[in-house]
């Protein structure tokens, strides 16, 4: 059937409650309302209050409880209603959530999913258009994924929930409602840590992840149109992340540029460039580019483009490339 | 006796002294205000209520942002502010404030501007204490106790107030805000309007405690429940704890009863998640009507004067749209510059790329 993202993400839930009744959903407003963008419409309904429900308004009590819950075997699924509001919750993800495995030598995990909506491009008020998956990735034991289309939604939640170690589940909201999509209508799983080459090319690889994908693959389409050839590649779990891909198609063309909305400056781009330089340096035709937000705060509604990285920019970061 | 005194929020007991119909309950607690004062807090009420309507009606023709709407919330808003002094004062408010800044002499075409999408709306004007609201539900509690210790340590005798929902009193930022204040014995006022819901959350799935008031308690100072749509009542609660603070007599936390007239924001369906009848029954107890069949008792009020507060207000609104409409945006080199004091080379490039981004596509 053809959805949104939204309707995706909710049936992969939906599916995911009804085949184990260790799931459970919390957050502010997830319940009655739906969640504000209505990513857990209806579960309420179909599976009760006790494995749905709304909490008070504290982000780092969300995830606090969902440790503890998932101590006793139940599988939190949290939503932190932005990711601008998470930061009160760091303190459990950083020093509980992601190395819980580790400092019990595995008796005790806290395989729980975090959903968040993140990214700008919705005109939206302060905290709620940044993207700061650095953060997270930098953490060890956290998987960190995005999805890139309703489809990629489902198959990626539903392996997050499935994982056993801790998923921060980032929903770029710019793609919430963007396009619909063919969604396979059952089980739909697309295994964690591995890359997909959107689209083949043999001059530049383009790596990207989230709302960057669909502007990677209308880049690509004007580069052609002056007879370059781009290889796009979403990254989809961000950390730990898949290098193998990036480094054949990096071994193949020659070029690489990674595009995120993130700011530059200690960037997921960073990391990434790195892998490349220190595994595929001779490869290479041309410096490793990043494209990428700058970095200040992103911009109130009246000039939030400014800071848009979109087609026009990655376009100029291929034409760079191929001129060097 | 002191108000907190009279009233204890653990026996049920909250601060009324206007009726729902608006005539006085409690006329030994009436304020002694003068008649201009009285016909002020109305016109500030009336224009809070038209401000706030102005911006709704903005948002659904696309002229302005996502907004935060304060309708209801006049009472608390206009009470709380109007007992500061907001040059030695200061004060930490939270995004719907709409009646706060707008009493506080916020000048009004900055506030559109911010709603509209402009930074440069959010900038104080210098002399008034009034930090930019916090949006990170209940963080700015925490400002407002550091400033509050701030102004001990520097000796002055002032008082330092702070608003929130009932929503934030379930952050962690509140508990640790409530707890330095009585440490410190600092002089704050927090002043929490309870509207009943945190967007589709209602109050009592917030906290177990039958009142947010009596949680003063067990941080060591006095908590006082109020009629929040009684601005007599929240100006004389908020006035004595004023006072208290600046005389050396630590904080006090007003719970200030209301409720949310509107949507939590123009991105939210309130009619999704609770009862049509909850908000009928509210409206019968609309702060501004009470308030004005009280001034009306005095003779203070008659159709001339409201037709004159409507239109002086209605004047005041439209020039500031027109003026927050007719500034240009940000350029880009606004959008860098306060980054830091000074910009970076790294930000010299980044700006100068987005120039030439810009250029390139003959923008």
């Amino acid at each position: 059937m053809k959805m949104t993202m939204v309707q995706a993400l909710n049936q992969a839930l939906a599916q995911e409650m009804a085949r184990d009744p260790r799931v459970v959903v919390l957050g502010e407003d997830v319940g009655r309302d739906g969640g504000v963008f209505r990513v857990t419409e209806g579960l309420i309904d179909r599976y009760g209050e006790r494995r749905v429900f709304d909490t008070p308004l504290a982000e780092s009590g969300i995830i606090g409880i969902s440790v503890g819950m998932a101590a006793l075997g139940l599988k939190p699924v949290a939503e932190i209603q932005f990711m601008g509001f998470i930061y009160p919750a760091f303190n459990q993800i950083l020093s509980h959530v992601a190395r819980l495995r580790n400092r019990t030598r595995g008796r005790f995990t806290a395989p729980l999913v975090i959903r968040t909506p993140y990214g700008a491009g919705v005109r939206a008020l302060e905290h709620h258009s940044e993207s700061t998956e650095a953060f997270f990735c930098h953490i060890p034991g956290l998987t960190v994924v995005v999805p890139s289309s309703p489809a990629e939604a489902k198959g990626l939640l539903t392996a997050s929930i499935r994982s056993e170690d801790p998923v921060v589940f980032l929903e770029p909201s710019r793609l919430y409602r963007a396009e619909k999509e063919e969604v396979p209508d059952g089980d739909f799983e697309i295994p964690l840590r591995q890359a997909r080459v959107v689209r083949e090319g043999k001059d530049v690889t383009a790596v990207g992840w989230g709302a960057m994908i669909p502007a990677i693959l209308k880049a690509a389409e004007e580069a052609e149109s002056s007879g370059l050839s781009v290889e796009a590649v979403d990254l989809r779990t961000l950390t730990p992340f898949d290098e193998e891909t990036i480094l054949a198609s990096v071994k193949k063309t020659g070029r690489a540029v990674i595009v995120h909305e993130a700011p530059k400056n200690a960037g997921l781009g960073a990391e990434i460039s790195a892998v490349i330089a220190e595994k595929a340096l001779l490869s290479l035709e041309a410096p490793v580019l990043r494209v990428t937000g700058y970095d200040i705060t992103p911009p109130l509604p009246k000039t939030e483009d400014y800071y848009y990285v979109g087609p026009e920019r990655i376009l100029r970061g291929i034409r760079r490339l191929m001129e060097f | 006796m002191p108000l907190i005194d009279r009233f204890a929020p653990t026996k049920g007991e909250r601060l009324e002294i206007l009726g729902a119909d608006g005539h006085l309950v409690r006329p030994e607690l009436e304020p002694s205000l003068p008649p201009e004062s009285l016909k002020r807090l109305y016109a500030l009420m009336v224009a809070t209520r038209l401000g706030d309507q102005k911006a709704l009606n903005l948002q659904r023709q696309g002229r302005l942002g996502t907004f935060a709407s304060s309708r209801g919330h006049e009472a608390c808003q206009v009470g709380t502010a109007f007992g500061l002094r907001p040059a030695e004062d200061w004060v930490f408010p939270y995004f719907r404030d709409f009646g706060l800044y707008l009493t506080l002499g916020y000048p009004l075409d900055d506030f559109y501007h911010y709603w509209m999408g402009h930074e440069a709306g959010l900038r104080t004007p210098e002399g008034l204490n009034l930090f930019s609201f916090a949006i990170p539900v209940g963080s700015q509690i925490l400002h407002a106790a550091g400033a509050g210790m701030a102004a001990d340590i520097l000796g002055k005798k002032i008082a330092v107030v702070t608003t929130f929902g009932d929503g934030a009193t379930s952050e962690g930022d509140f508990h640790e805000g409530l707890n330095f204040a009585g440490v410190f014995r600092t002089p704050n006022v927090f002043v929490c309007y309870n509207n009943q819901w945190a967007i589709s959350t209602p109050r009592r799935r917030q906290t177990a405690s039958p009142t947010i008031a009596q949680k003063a308690a067990a941080y060591g100072f006095p908590g006082l429940a109020v009629d929040g749509n009684d601005v007599l009542a929240v100006f004389s609660a908020v006035s004595e704890a004023l006072d208290r603070a600046r005389s050396g007599g630590g904080p006090t936390l007003i719970e200030a009863e209301t409720y949310r007239m509107g949507d939590h924001t123009t991105a939210d369906d309130a009619r999704k998640y609770r009862p049509e009848g909850e908000v009928k029954d509210w409206e019968s107890r609309d702060p501004i009507l009470r308030f004005q069949a009280y001034i009306r008792d005095k003779g203070l009020w008659d159709e001339t004067f409201e037709t004159d507060v409507k239109e002086k207000a209605a004047s005041d609104i439209e020039k500031a749209v027109a003026e927050a409409e007719s500034r240009p945006a940000a350029t880009p080199e606004d959008v860098f510059a306060h980054t830091f004091k000074e910009m970076t080379p790294r930000l010299r490039d980044e700006l100068a790329e987005l120039r030439e981004t810009h250029e390139e596509a003959g923008r």
